[in-house]
């Protein structure tokens, strides 16, 4: 039985942003939507596994579902207003300038708008356009299914009570209304990259799903140099994969069997670094992609022009003069000028509660000899990381020095 | 269209110059609502608006009774008490917004945005 609806519920998820998004569109409501794409999806495994997968599945999806909505709520009698405006809705509704207009893109600004909590953002994201169910949303945050239940529909009422609108921001608006969207999609990114939890340390289903929809963004809004480096960022650290976990233990950077780094997502990366060069309208996730094409590029650790990624870092620095930037331009620091010049950097940082912090310190600390402070740092750091394989890893290190 | 109450929040004891810091301070705030007000009737956004005297004016009836049962002060006693409001006609979240940030500016107050049920 598993195998044969296998294929359907694969269709589905790659369906399923487009599907919900046209739906939106076309009832102006989200929940018309998901109730008519389940519909939809309930008719498949009904009919998919005798008849096989549809040349289009998208195509069949979207009909059934529209013609399951329509029957629905004529079915319903039209109790309301807002569904009778529904079934007129008019695509040829007026849209201020947007620089594409696609549904997916329409959805995700609706999803990442700034009225609506972070945690609701990504929820909402992965749930509408990833197409991943409640139940997997609310275990990768850790949170009980029925809080993450709550906290979708809390965002979706208010986002039809209070008319969020579901189109692309006017162009004046476009930078700061997208910055929520690349955050979004970078958070869920880390959130697969280095997991919270005792499950697997990397979870491919998130980061595998923010590059998927960074892509998407990237064929919508090919001229915004930001989701250009986004995507190259993803992809430069996404290419480490492999090499990142041996033996359930985190592995460093300087560490890494670089044989094992995906040369293609490399190579793709590299690419888009250089077109955002050509742009020459630099950002934070720009100057992030070009410090990753720069370690990508060292055949060893050994070779990493530190130089290089430092002028990168002072460039972010200017741009985002946060506490972890400079954390992270003292890691490289610590390559070119030394541990103690970092570890002076680093005490000065209101991180006590980061564990990112702690790692770094505890590993200036081991290679200036200060061996008692850096047990210490080990400690505070297996502390603060949910991680299971940075906390083997720290552990590790941790035992070297006893 | 929606209506969005348009809220603007102040502290409970009001000063010399109401919530302001100082004569001038109020005198500029009022006449940037004043302005405000003006583009919103002419940019046909406009319902209604009004400023409310002091939380301390305030009476509490329940009329669920046999007899309506009165008191004295507001309802629920906080720092903080709506000092005025819009009553704002927009198309969308994102007007509504746009609006409150310029309201918002003019009254020197956080003004809090929320939708009336059903549209307007």
């Amino acid at each position: 039985m598993r195998n044969e609806t296998a294929p359907v519920e694969r269709a589905f998820r790659e369906e399923y942003g487009h599907l919900i998004a046209s739906l939106v569109r076309r009832f102006g409501d989200i929940d018309v939507a998901e109730d008519a794409a389940s519909e939809a999806l309930l008719v498949a495994l009904e009919k998919w596994p005798q008849s096989g997968v549809p040349p289009n599945p998208g195509g069949w999806l979207m009909t059934t579902a529209v013609r399951r909505a329509i029957d629905r709520l004529r079915r319903e009698n039209l109790r309301d207003a807002k569904e009778q405006a529904a079934l007129v809705y008019d695509d040829s509704t007026p849209e201020p300038t947007g620089p594409v207009e696609d549904d997916r893109l329409r959805l995700l600004f609706t999803c990442c708008h700034p009225a609506l909590a972070p945690e609701a953002r990504i929820a909402l994201t992965l749930r509408l356009l990833g197409g991943l169910t409640v139940p997997e949303i609310a275990q990768a945050f850790l949170v009980p299914e029925t809080t993450m239940a709550q906290r979708l529909t809390r965002a979706k009422r208010k986002i039809a009570a209070a008319k969020v609108p579901y189109r692309v921001p006017e162009t004046a608006d476009l930078p700061a209304r997208l910055d929520a969207v690349l955050t979004v999609l970078f958070l869920v990114f880390n959130e697969g990259y280095l997991a919270t939890g005792d499950g697997e340390p990397i979870r491919t289903d998130l980061t595998g799903e923010a590059i998927r929809l960074a892509r998407t963004l990237r064929d919508l809004l090919p001229e915004e140099p930001e989701v250009l480096g986004l995507l190259a960022l993803l992809l430069l650290i996404d290419a480490r994969r492999a090499a990142r976990v041996a033996d359930g233990l985190l592995v460093p950077l300087a560490e890494q069997d670089r044989s094992r780094w995906d040369r293609s997502l490399i190579a793709e990366g590299h690419a888009l670094v250089r077109t955002c060069l050509t742009i020459n309208r630099p950002g934070r996730y720009q100057l992030l992609a070009a410090i990753n094409a720069v370690h990508t590029d060292a055949p060893a650790a050994s070779e990493t022009d530190w130089s290089q990624i430092l002028t990168l870092y002072d460039q972010l620095t200017r741009l985002d003069p946060s506490p972890i930037v400079a954390l992270n331009r003292a890691v490289a620091v610590a390559e070119q000028d030394g541990p103690d010049v970092a570890l002076a950097l680093v005490d000065r940082l209101p991180l006590t509660g980061y564990h990112a912090w702690h790692a770094a310190r505890a590993e200036f600390l081991r290679r200036i000899g200060r061996n008692a402070e850096a047990r210490e740092a080990y400690d505070a750091a297996i502390a603060a990381t949910g991680n299971s394989a940075e906390r083997a890893y720290l552990g590790a290190k941790r035992a070297e020095l006893l | 269209m929606t209506h969005y109450l348009l809220s603007v929040h102040g502290p409970a004891e009001r000063g010399e110059f109401a919530a302001y810091g100082s004569k001038e301070d109020m005198e500029e705030a009022f006449a940037a609502t004043g302005a405000f007000n003006e583009k919103l009737r002419a940019d046909g956004y406009w319902v209604f608006a009004g400023g409310l005297a002091p939380a301390g004016t305030a009476t509490v009836v329940d009329g669920q009774g046999e007899t309506p049962v009165l008191t004295d002060g507001p309802y629920l006693e906080t720092k903080e008490f709506i000092g005025g409001f819009w009553i704002i006609d927009a198309p969308d979240l994102d007007v509504a917004l746009r609006l409150a940030a310029e309201g918002s500016a003019a009254c020197r107050g956080k003004v809090e945005v929320r939708p009336f049920e059903g549209p307007a």
